[in-house]
């Protein structure tokens, strides 16, 4: 009898660890599956829902003092962008950048960085939370995006708000690799979205995203587009890029990064 | 429980009582299947954790914390004369990981630098979408399988009748006497194998009660968005990269939890520990002496 159950025992041990190899082969094989990976994907919708039910009433993120601010603001992604016409831009301290709001709009319009400078400001000390999981406090000013969106007067059919960006974060050479982002008009017009021209009280690094990067304070740092040229009104992201709404987002991760 | 003496089959005439095997009814329905539920998914939640956890190996104190700030645990890879060597920072200490955190082999041999090893993470390459598309998802499941498990102990009296400490058993004698028990390797018989045993008591409060449920008060307070609609409780963490510290040392209190759960199953008689997890039903161990 003692013998049976030894013998049972290493049948269980063998067979747990078996097992556990082959629950590790699965899951590999379930990571490579397209069709298992959209449905399991199909929580980042749930996700999107409760969060969005949580911020019905549009609270604003926490917003730190001057002294909690971090030592260094970690650049990260695209820290010089490469193009001639950017580094044209650059040269001239982006005296002839131009901001250019378009798409499903009644007046587009091209703003420069001192007609933003001239619109009312809004200074914000957030913290930026990288997918990758570290964050870095840092001190905003710019104008609210949804101040700009006023300027244009979106057509009722717009759904989202597209930032198009200046750096080539695939190193592809031609617009495919050109990263660029997109919200929708709930973080759109909340009050901490804002284009930020400075970094803690100085004129934005180009490291971190000159002359113009997007806030959108309650989602994940790559949300946050740097070296923003152009937003574009539109009622579908599925025409843009590779489909899913931004450049880490057709690369997998979900669109909705309020977690 | 439930007791029921299950005789032995025997062709002639019935033995004396004291070899008759007790049969009790160990465990329920809602117990079974959201425990072998939980097996399934915190272990793949640990191994999507762990491929988040690389793409970053460092965790901090406080609001922030990045490559610029002072970490408490930081994965290594340093280069030495025979090639880069992996490392585990921990305050001042530097353990020696190499082959397993932050150096370690990859399917073809080859060196990663790496903060887990590719066997311990999910997917087993390098991919963070993939790995956090898993861990929300499982996460999701955990909460609907531990509300579930929850809500059935509260209204059904697990809770108040298995799980709760009583007094006498939380007086230091009482204490003692099981933290020796279980030195010595003894495991309760009989009468007292019906009930778990004070230190099993807390162990599963901890990790019911205190662990999975940090787990997910720490993970959703890393969450930009539901820091936006509930900042206290980031704060009440100490900040965002303290959340995430907490979050990694409760899953490492997991797995040790998992680690001396399975020694003391083994320990304890495997066949019939697991197999009543799985049907319910448990055979008394017999007495001491018998």
């Amino acid at each position: 009898m003692s013998r049976l159950i030894l013998s049972r025992r290493r049948l269980m041990s063998a067979g747990t660890v078996g097992l556990a190899g082959l629950m590790l082969e699965g899951c590999d094989r379930l990571s490579h599956a397209p069709r298992f990976q959209n449905a399991i994907g199909r929580t980042e919708d749930l996700t999107k829902a409760s969060q969005r039910l949580l911020l019905t009433g549009q609270p604003l993120a926490k917003e730190f003092s001057a002294t909690q601010i971090s030592p260094v603001f970690k650049p990260n992604g695209s820290v010089m962008p490469d193009s001639d016409a950017y580094q044209e831009l650059m040269a001239n301290n982006f005296a002839d950048w131009r901001l250019v709001v378009e798409g499903l709009v009644r007046r587009p319009v091209q703003l420069s960085l001192d007609q933003l400078k001239a619109m009312p400001a809004r200074t914000q000390i957030t913290r930026h939370d990288c997918v990758e999981g570290w964050s870095a406090v840092g001190q905003w000013t710019g104008v609210q995006l949804a101040r700009v969106l006023n300027l244009v007067s979106p057509l009722p059919q717009a759904r989202y708000v597209v930032f198009r960006c200046a750096d080539d974060l695939a190193n592809t050479g031609d617009a495919s690799g050109l990263y660029y982002e997109s919200i929708d008009f709930f973080d759109a017009l909340h009050p901490q979205t804002i284009l930020a021209y400075e970094l803690n009280g100085k004129p934005l690094p180009v490291a971190n995203g000159a002359p113009l990067r997007l806030r959108v304070e309650r989602q994940l740092g790559y949300k946050q587009a740097k070296y923003v040229m152009r937003i574009q009104l539109v009622d579908r992201l599925d025409q843009l890029g590779r489909g899913k709404g931004g450049f880490w987002e057709d690369r997998g991760y979900a669109w909705y990064a309020g977690i | 429980m439930t007791t029921e003496a299950i005789e032995t089959p025997v062709a002639t005439k019935p033995r004396p009582p004291s070899r008759a095997r007790e049969v009790i009814h160990r465990h329920s329905g809602v117990v079974r299947l959201t425990h072998w539920i939980n097996v399934l998914v915190v272990s793949l939640l640990l191994m999507s954790g762990l491929q988040i956890f690389n793409a970053h190996p460092m965790l901090y104190w406080g609001s922030y914390g990045a490559n610029f700030d002072h970490a408490w645990l930081a994965a290594l890879a340093r280069s030495t004369p025979t090639g880069l060597h992996g490392g585990l920072r921990i305050g001042g200490v530097v353990l020696d990981t190499n082959g397993v955190i932050g150096v370690s082999p990859g399917p073809g041999g080859q060196t990663l630098v790496r903060g887990f090893p590719t066997w311990a993470t999910l997917p087993s390459w390098q991919d963070l979408a993939t790995g956090r598309r898993w861990h929300f998802f499982l996460a999701w499941i955990l909460v609907l399988n531990g509300l579930v498990y929850l809500l059935a102990g509260a209204l059904n009296g697990h809770f108040r009748r298995d799980l709760a400490p009583t007094r006498r058993e939380l007086s230091p004698r009482s204490l003692l006497a099981s933290v020796v028990d279980h030195i010595r390797l003894r495991h309760p018989t009989g009468e007292a194998a019906k009930r778990y045993n004070i230190l099993q008591k807390l162990a599963y409060v901890g990790v019911v009660f205190v662990l999975l449920p940090g787990m997910v008060v720490t993970g959703l307070a890393m969450s930009p968005g539901v820091d936006a609609f509930a900042p206290w409780l980031t704060t009440v963490l100490g900040g965002r990269a303290s959340a995430r510290s907490i979050h990694f040392i409760c899953a490492n209190l997991i797995v040790l939890f998992v680690i001396v759960h399975v020694v003391e199953v083994f320990l304890a008689g495997v066949v019939n520990e697991v197999g009543s997890m799985i049907t319910g039903r448990y055979v008394l161990p017999r007495e001491h002496g018998q």
